[in-house]
C-alpha cells in the first residue's frame, strides 16, 4: 500500500509541492508558516471547489466550459436579490444560489443527455449565453460593495475554528465529494460511464442520466462559489471571474485527472487546485512578477499531461503498437 | 475527441438536387440572406457599400484562423491556443519593431513565430500522442503567458506607417486588403479539403484513424501539417490584426478561441470530426459578422450579440436532432 502511494499521482503532486514550498521558504521562511498557509488555503477554496465539480465531469468524459459563466450569474444574481431585499438571510440566498447554479448544470446535463450534443459545443454555446444573461439582468452596471447588506459581506470571511467559513466551505466540499465518488453507486457508475461507456450500459447503468447528474453537480458546486466570490470580493458585474474555467480545468490536469475520463481522485483535484494556488502566492513572495503566472500555470499543463498519458498508457492491453501510438 | 458516436452513413438514394436543397449550407445561405434582409430593414446605414466594407472586418481575421481550424477539427483534433498565437506572434512583431526592422521582417516574424507555436503543438500531440484539447489549453496559457512576461501592463506602439496597409489598406475601391485576402485564402482552402488527396486524407482520418492508418495515410504527418497551418493562419492573423489596431498588448484578441470554434461548428463541421465543409465555415462567417454588425448599428451592446451566437450554436445542433427525435416518435 505504501508503495502504491509513493507511486501516485498524489505523492509526485506533494512532492512538487514540497519542493516549491522550500524554495520559497528560503527567500521568506514566513511561506509556510500556519497564518500564511491558511491564507493561501482560503485563497484557492472556490479553485479547489469548482475544480471538484469539474472532475466528476470528466470523470464521465465530458467537460464543462460554463463553470466561470455559471458561478458569474448565479453571483450576481444573488447580488441582485440582496441589494432589493437586504433583509433576506443569508442561508436562503445560499439555497438559491446552489439552485440556480443546478438548473444551469441541468440545462447543459439535458442537451448532453436528450440531445447526444458534444458537452464542448454545450458548453461553450452555454458559456457564452449565461455571461450574456448577466448583462440583460444588470444592464452592465456594477453591483458595489455599499449595495450589499453587512450579513452579506461577512458570512465567508466569519472566523470559526480559527479558519473563515469560507475555508470550511472548501474542507465540506471536499468530504462531500469524497463521501459521493467513493461510496455512493452514482459515483461507482461516472468512473464506469468514463471508463467504459459501452461496458457501463451492459451493467445496467444509465449513461446519459450519469452525465446529467455530473452536470448538476458541477452546477451547484459553482453556484454555491458564485455567492462566495461575489460575498468575498464585495463586486458583482459582467466580467467575473471571466477565463476562470481554463483555470479549472487547468487544476483538474495537474492533478491526473484524464480528459478521456474514468481516470482521477479527489485528492488529485484538491492538490492540483493547491498547487496553482500556492504558486500563484509564491509569485509575488519572491518578487517575480504576477504576469509569469499564466506561462508557469501553462508549462504545468503541458507536463501534467505529458505525466498522465504515460502513466494511463500503461493500463490495458496494446495490440497494435504502431496504430496505437499515432491515433 | 474521444467521443464514440455511431455515425450514420446513408447511401446515396436521393438525388443531387434534393441533396444540395437539403444541406447544412443551403439552410446557412437562407439564414445569411434573411440576417441581411432584416438588417436592410432594421437599419438605413446597412446598405452602404463602405458601412458593409467596414463590417468585413468583424470577421476576416477569425476567419482566416477558422478555415484551417475546420481540417483539423474534421480530422478529430482541436486548436484552443490560436487566439494565444495571435497575442505571441503579435508580441514578437512588436519586440523585433523596437529593434528598428522595417515591414517585411515584421510579417516574417509574425508568419515564423505561428509557424513554430503550430509545430509545438503539432509535436506535442503527435509525437507524445497527447490529447490535443488539454495540450492545447496548456499551450493557450503557455504563449499567451509569454506575451505576458515581456509585456506585462505595457503595449507596443509606433508600427511603421507601410505596415498599417496589411489592416487598414484597401486593394481596389471598398474591397479592403483583409478581405480579398479571405477570399483568396477561403478559394485555397476549399481546394485544399475538397479537390485534392491531402483533403481525402483529412476526412479519412476524422472518420476512421485506425483504419486510414491502414490504408497507408500518414495520419501523424497528416495532422502534424493541420496544426502547423493552424499556427501560419494565426500568423497570418496576427499580421492582419496588429496591422488593423496598430498597437500590440498581451490580451489581443483574447477569447477568439471560442468565437472560432463557434464559426467552425456553425459551418457545418462535426465537432467529433469526419464531416463538414469550407464554404459552410465562410457562410458561417459572414452571417456572424452581418449579425454583429447590424446588432451594433441598432445599438444593441456585444455581450448581447454573444448570447444569439451562443443560442445559434446550440440551436443550430440541437434543432436537426430534435426534428429527428419527433419523426423517430411518429414513425
Amino acid at each position: 500500500m505504501i508503495t502504491q502511494f509513493i507511486k501516485s499521482r498524489e505523492a509526485l503532486l506533494l512532492l512538487a509541492i514540497a519542493i516549491v514550498i522550500a524554495l520559497v521558504s528560503t527567500r521568506f521562511p514566513d511561506f509556510a508558516a500556519p497564518a500564511n498557509a491558511a491564507n493561501i488555503f482560503n485563497d484557492t477554496s472556490i479553485l479547489i471547489m469548482l475544480a471538484l465539480g469539474q472532475m466528476v465531469v470528466i470523470l464521465t468524459r465530458c467537460i464543462d466550459l460554463s463553470v466561470a459563466s455559471n458561478l458569474a450569474l448565479s453571483g450576481m444574481v444573488v447580488a441582485l436579490i440582496n441589494s432589493i431585499v437586504p433583509g433576506l438571510p443569508v442561508p436562503i440566498l445560499l439555497i438559491i444560489a446552489i439552485s440556480l447554479g443546478m438548473i444551469m448544470g441541468a440545462c447543459n446535463g439535458i442537451l448532453v443527455w436528450k440531445l447526444d450534443i458534444p458537452p464542448i459545443v454545450v458548453t461553450l454555446g452555454t458559456l457564452t449565453i449565461f455571461r450574456g444573461i448577466i448583462f440583460l439582468i444588470s444592464n452592465g452596471e456594477w453591483i458595489n460593495a455599499h449595495e450589499m447588506s453587512a450579513s452579506f459581506k461577512a458570512f465567508p470571511r466569519f472566523e470559526l475554528l480559527g479558519l473563515p467559513v469560507l475555508s470550511w466551505m472548501a474542507v465540506l466540499t471536499v468530504i462531500v465529494f469524497a463521501i459521493i465518488v467513493i461510496r455512493t453507486p452514482l459515483g461507482r457508475a461516472f468512473y464506469a460511464v468514463g471508463g467504459n461507456p459501452h461496458a457501463a450500459v451492459y451493467t445496467g447503468i444509465d449513461v446519459g442520466f450519469t452525465r446529467f447528474m455530473a452536470f448538476v453537480i458541477a452546477g451547484g458546486v459553482s453556484g454555491l462559489c458564485g455567492y462566495l466570490w461575489v460575498s468575498r470580493y464585495a463586486v458583482a458585474y459582467v466580467d467575473i471571474a471571466g477565463g476562470f474555467e481554463l483555470e479549472v480545468i487547468a487544476a483538474c490536469v495537474i492533478g491526473g485527472i484524464s480528459i478521456a475520463g474514468g481516470i482521477g481522485s479527489v485528492g488529485g483535484a484538491v492538490l492540483g487546485a493547491l498547487f496553482l494556488g500556492i504558486i500563484k502566492n509564491a509569485l509575488p513572495v519572491i518578487n517575480i512578477s504576477p504576469f509569469w503566472q499564466l506561462a508557469i500555470s501553462g508549462s504545468a499543463i503541458i507536463i501534467a499531461v505529458a505525466v498522465n498519458a504515460r502513466s494511463e498508457s500503461k493500463k490495458g492491453r496494446v495490440i497494435l503498437k504502431k496504430a496505437e501510438q499515432t491515433t | 475527441m474521444s467521443e464514440m458516436v455511431a455515425r450514420n452513413i446513408p447511401d446515396r438514394l436521393t438525388s443531387r438536387a434534393q441533396r444540395v436543397l437539403k444541406s447544412w449550407e443551403t439552410l446557412l445561405l437562407a439564414i445569411a440572406i434573411l440576417v441581411f434582409i432584416t438588417n436592410s430593414f432594421a437599419s438605413p446605414y446597412f446598405l452602404n457599400a463602405w458601412n458593409l466594407s467596414d463590417a468585413t472586418f468583424n470577421f476576416t481575421e477569425k476567419a482566416m484562423i477558422a478555415f484551417a481550424m475546420a481540417m483539423l477539427i474534421i480530422s478529430g483534433e482541436i486548436d484552443l491556443s490560436v487566439a494565444a498565437i495571435i497575442a505571441l506572434a503579435s508580441t514578437a512583431m512588436g519586440f523585433v519593431m523596437e529593434l528598428g526592422f522595417g515591414t517585411p521582417v515584421l510579417v516574417l516574424t509574425g508568419l515564423t513565430v505561428g509557424i513554430i507555436c503550430g509545430a509545438f503543438n503539432g509535436v506535442l500531440v503527435t509525437r507524445l500522442g497527447l490529447p490535443s484539447i488539454v495540450v492545447t489549453i496548456g499551450t493557450m496559457s503557455l504563449f499567451r503567458g509569454i506575451s505576458y512576461i515581456v509585456l506585462g501592463d505595457k503595449a507596443y506602439t509606433g508600427y511603421p506607417t507601410d505596415f498599417a496597409f496589411f489592416g487598414q489598406g484597401y486593394v481596389w475601391w471598398v474591397f479592403s486588403f483583409e478581405l480579398v485576402l479571405f477570399a483568396v485564402l477561403a478559394i485555397i482552402y476549399a481546394v485544399l479539403l475538397h479537390k485534392t488527396n491531402f483533403g481525402r486524407t483529412v476526412y479519412a482520418i476524422g472518420n476512421n484513424p485506425v483504419g486510414a492508418q491502414f490504408s497507408g495515410v500518414r495520419t501523424a504527418r497528416v495532422k502534424f501539417v493541420l496544426f502547423l497551418l493552424t499556427g501560419l493562419m494565426s500568423g497570418v492573423a496576427a499580421v492582419c490584426l496588429t496591422s488593423r489596431l496598430g498597437s500590440t498588448r498581451p490580451s489581443i484578441a483574447f477569447g477568439w478561441e471560442l468565437e472560432i470554434v463557434t464559426m467552425v461548428v456553425l459551418g457545418g463541421v462535426n465537432i467529433l470530426g469526419g464531416a463538414g465543409t469550407i464554404p459552410g465555415v465562410v457562410l458561417a462567417a459572414i452571417i456572424m459578422g452581418m449579425v454583429t454588425f447590424g446588432f451594433g448599428l441598432l445599438n444593441v451592446p456585444g455581450i448581447v450579440m454573444s448570447i444569439f451566437i451562443g443560442l445559434l450554436l446550440i440551436g443550430a445542433i440541437a434543432l436537426p436532432r430534435v426534428f429527428a427525435m419527433v419523426k423517430r416518435g411518429r414513425g
